[in-house]
């Protein structure tokens, strides 16, 4: 039998608080050969985890497999008992989920916890088990892969911590392993080490597996067949290649096409004759979290002489991994975390610290919009009063005006007018954002302040709302600084581009000049991070950026070398190490941050 | 624009929708409980048969009888009438202490969290200093001292019991403090008022709520070992847990005396407890 796993007619459904039921997942049917990965891709809320999980005979509480078959190489799981079914679960079946640090127990070391599953089901001898999880930490590129047993969860970096929640699943050689979006949590610098590994150990061990991803290019690199699915049934079955060459469902297609965003900063309208006063200004910031010391420095410094400057009607993107300072950057702008030194000047006028100092007009003028859309809605209030409160509160509208301009406001961003009633947890994540966004234009603001807007939505959503910021600025004239992880988003709608390192201005410049060589060395691995949408690029990438290991996350600024150096695949030994790196001007028209000149970077290849 | 592709579907909307404002079975049986005690000790003195004091019959701890419904405790007094007239003391003190005990805790607690910095740090160790003392001898040596009355029942009480509803509430409006809504609220420059009236206050009801009725349930026992000690309420006036204290010598003849009033303390500590583990979706599950 070629077919280790043959789903049928598998169909969960789940029951409401009211004891009403309703199918999740539907009609689901497909095969999985030995050796062979195959990918279930979809939106949230498309099913994609019910399946991996019923994959186990595991259904979520509140859900019920009702109907189906799952047999799994000879056994059929749905019939099994519970005893059964869990002496499988880690034995022939295991699990890799999107958050590695919730399967980790924080007090107990990696190592005991690794192995833990091949002794509960008594599979081989410790000492076994310890050679053999070294060895597969070794395949799986971790660095000191003898010590790294030894340490404790929170000692580790995510990405690495990724990588151990698949030691821990490979160690019994499972007949299949269920990836459960298991790099969706991380940067895009880290995701390609955790794919190159993945995939490695994969091809090494010939391993069958299951691969659940809402990120089609990601998915390119790893599976060998895609299952496109969409509210709770299969949508398209077909080999990778075949999906990414030749799709046939419309829903595959607008997959595909959301995978590149539409490039919208060239559609900006011309500069609206060159004023001289940017609206935006940030000189010398320095800032950070924690009483400051006798220094004047706060405890931990988070931004370090960070500057930039926004033309009216220009946007402006900020990139960089997580923990470099991006959100930080926007709090201090917005006057929620006072500055530590340097200057935020908008229209020419230096910004008080903080906000309680801002006149209103200051405050109305600049208006934020957070990441997740989840907690940036207050739960207990309705949309119209979360739409309503800044309308009052700068503009002094009340009664039928108001309600007016809320239905006005829903109108902007695409919402029907009946949504005004409802909470936010009845929304979508995108309506979310999209109300979200509608309050910050409910103040009429000059800039608003994106942090992340898109990065926890799936990519079609995603790119709705990148369509939907483009059309807005065109509408009103709007100016963003648009924070992202995620330059391929951030290339689609920004006329200029700061890259953030550490805290650290590390790059410059305008979009193209991102798209020009020699790009500083960090942006260069940024950019050549981004999955693209084709099979082989994973393989296809040079090996130079694999010697890049994300070890450390936040790595302070010090002042006596370049914030990279213990990444940098070109770095100068003796001179980046214990010098501050200048300022660099290229020619291409943007600003680095690194010793090396122009011509070097040329020499080495950075960035071409 | 590809507008379809982020609503929700249409089946997961009517789940969201249905029943989220329905209250369950239990939490309206356990909701007439308590109204129907409420009005009790309202009515009271308009339905008791008997004076509360007043010694009714030569036998104690009688069964049930025509005459006397609940049967006498003993001393030969009317039961039915000492678990009206009670209800008076142990609802109505009972919840005037924890009401007042979990608003200003609550208050407090909220102005700490967002405030922060040094009133935040004064506060907190005061109120860690006050939770080191042991309620019933605090409350016996303030009892004593000033003597007992209702207003100063129901002000020790309140006082014995706010700074643990203080610790819950800050540490709940620490959580909602930090979430973006609230700094989205404080980047827009509204007041501290507004900030914590309509931002935070909301979003912590249900939790504050179930401290209520545990705190509630504490006043009731506390009172009654107070009222045991002499303390609380003075006979002949009872609240029912002196009355079970004081008639705890027929348990051994079953006599309805005791287990009465056990019964009522029993029902409304019950019923207040489940009616807030009941209490609608849209209220209960609110963050965090
Ligand atoms: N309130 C805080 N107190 C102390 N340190 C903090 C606080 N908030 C953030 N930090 C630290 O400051 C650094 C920068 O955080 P920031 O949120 O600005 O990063 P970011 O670039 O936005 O990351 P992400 O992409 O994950 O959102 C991190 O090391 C973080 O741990
Ligand atoms: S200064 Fe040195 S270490 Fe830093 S980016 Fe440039 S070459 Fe790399
Ligand atoms: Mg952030």
């Amino acid at each position: 039998m070629t077919e280790l796993v043959e789903v049928k007619n598998l169909r969960v459904i789940a029951r409401s608080d009211s004891g009403r039921e309703t199918p999740i997942v539907h009609d689901i049917r497909f095969t999985v050969p030995r050796g062979k990965v195959v990918a279930l891709i979809g939106e949230s809320g498309s099913g994609k985890t019910t399946i991996a999980l019923s994959l186990m005979g595991y259904a979520r509480s509140g859900c019920r497999i009702t109907s189906g078959s799952v047999r799994i190489g000879e056994r059929e799981i749905l019939s099994l008992s519970e005893a059964e079914k869990a002496k499988i679960r880690g034995r022939n079946v295991s699990y890799i989920a999107q958050s590695a640090a919730a399967a980790f127990n924080p007090a107990r070391t990696i190592m005991s916890q690794v192995v833990e599953s091949a002794m509960i089901h008594k599979l081989m001898p410790k000492a076994e088990a310890e050679a053999k999880a070294v060895e597969l930490f070794r395949a799986l590129a971790l660095p000191d892969p003898e010590g790294v047993g030894s340490r404790y969860p929170h000692q580790v970096s995510g990405g690495q911590l990724q990588r151990l929640a698949a030691a821990m699943a490979l160690i019994s050689e499972p007949e299949l392993v269920i990836f459960d979006e298991p790099t969706t949590a991380l940067d895009v610098t880290t995701q390609i080490e955790v794919l190159r590994s993945f995939k490695s150990v994969i091809r090494e061990r010939n391993t069958t597996g299951v691969y659940v991803s809402h990120d089609l290019a990601v998915v390119a690199q790893i599976a060998d067949h895609i299952i496109v699915l969409r509210n709770g049934s299969i949508q398209e079955s077909a080999p990778t290649e075949q999906i990414l060459a030749n799709a046939h469902s419309p829903y595959t297609r607008s997959l595909l096409a959301a995978a590149n965003p539409a490039v919208h900063a060239q559609a900006a309208p011309p500069a609206e004759k060159a004023e001289d006063v940017p609206l935006l200004e940030v000189e010398g910031l320095v800032a950070g979290y924690g009483k400051p010391g006798p220094d004047g420095l706060p405890n931990v410094t988070v931004l370090n002489d960070v500057g930039l400057s926004l033309q009216p009607g220009t946007n402006l993107g900020v990139i960089g991994e997580s923990g470099c300072g991006k959100s930080t950057l926007a709090r201090v702008i917005a006057g929620l975390l006072p500055a530590a030194g340097g200057r935020v000047k908008f229209r020419g006028e230096t910004l008080a610290g903080s906000v309680a100092d801002r006149s209103k007009d200051q405050l109305r003028n600049i208006q934020i919009v957070f990441q997740m859309a989840d907690t940036a809605l207050n739960p207990t209030r309705s949309v119209a009063q979360i739409l309503g409160r800044p309308l009052t509160f700068y503009h002094d509208v009340k009664g039928a005006e108001r309600t007016r301009r809320v239905r006005q406001l829903l109108d902007l961003v695409h919402l029907p007018a009946n949504m005004a009633e409802r909470l936010p947890g009845e929304l979508s994540g995108g309506q979310k954002q999209r109300v979200n966004l509608a309050r910050a234009l409910a103040a009429e603001p000059a800039l608003i302040l994106c942090d992340e807007v898109t990065s926890a939505l799936d990519t079609v959503v995603a790119a709705a709302i990148l369509d939907l910021l483009a059309e807005l600025r065109r509408e009103l004239k709007l100016s963003y600084l648009f924070i992202s992880h995620d330059l391929s988003t951030v290339r689609a709608i920004c006329d200029d581009v700061m890259v953030l390192y550490a805290g650290r201005k590390v790059e410059a410049g305008s979009g193209a000049s991102m798209r020009a060589a020699p790009l500083h060395p960090y942006s260069d691995l940024l950019v050549s991070s981004i999955p693209e949408l084709r099979t082989g690029w994973l393989d296809g990438l040079d090996k130079k950026a694999a010697e890049a290991d994300g070890g450390i996350a936040a790595v302070l600024a010090r002042a006596d070398r370049c914030p990279f150096v213990s990444r940098c695949p070109v770095r100068k030994p003796g001179v980046c190490d214990v010098l501050e790196p200048p300022v660099r001007h290229l020619s291409k028209g943007s600003d680095i941050l690194c010793h090396l000149e122009e011509r070097e970077l040329l020499a080495l290849g950075v960035g071409a | 624009m590809t507008k379809h592709t982020d609503t929700i579907p249409e089946t997961r909307r009517r789940m969201l929708g249905a029943g989220s404002l329905t209250i369950s079975m239990v939490g309206a049986i356990c909701f007439c409980i308590i109204l129907f005690w409420v009005v009790i000790a309202l009515v009271g003195p308009w339905l008791a048969p008997y004076p509360i004091g007043k010694i009714v019959s030569m036998d104690v701890f009688t069964s049930p009888s025509r005459d006397y419904l609940l049967g006498t405790d003993y001393l030969g007094r009317d039961m039915l009438s000492r678990i009206i007239l009670g209800a008076r003391y142990t609802v109505g003190v009972s919840i005037a202490a924890a009401f007042i005990a979990c608003t200003i805790g609550v208050a407090l607690g909220m102005i700490s969290a967002v405030l922060g910095g040094w009133f935040d740090t004064i506060v907190s160790r005061g109120i860690d200093a006050l939770i080191a003392i042991p309620h019933l001898m605090f409350g016996l040596v303030i009892i004593a001292a000033i003597g007992s009355s209702l207003p100063v029942l129901v002000g020790t009480l309140a006082f014995l019991y706010f700074p643990g509803s203080f610790r819950i509430a800050r540490a709940l409006a620490v959580n909602i403090n930090e979430l973006d809504f609230v700094q989205v609220a404080k980047a827009r420059g509204e007041g501290f008022f507004y900030t914590v009236r309509e931002e935070i206050l909301p979003n912590m009801i249900g939790p504050v709520l179930a401290d209520f009725g545990l705190r509630f349930v504490f006043i009731v026992l506390l009172l009654s070992g107070l009222s045991f000690l002499g303390l609380g309420v003075q006979p002949p006036n009872a609240d029912w847990g002196a009355l079970v204290r004081e008639n705890v010598s027929g348990l051994a003849y079953g006599a309805p005396a005791v287990i009465m009033p056990s019964l009522a303390i029993a029902s409304l500590t019950i019923s207040v407890n489940l009616a807030i583990d009941n209490l609608p979706r849209r209220l209960r599950d609110r963050l965090p």
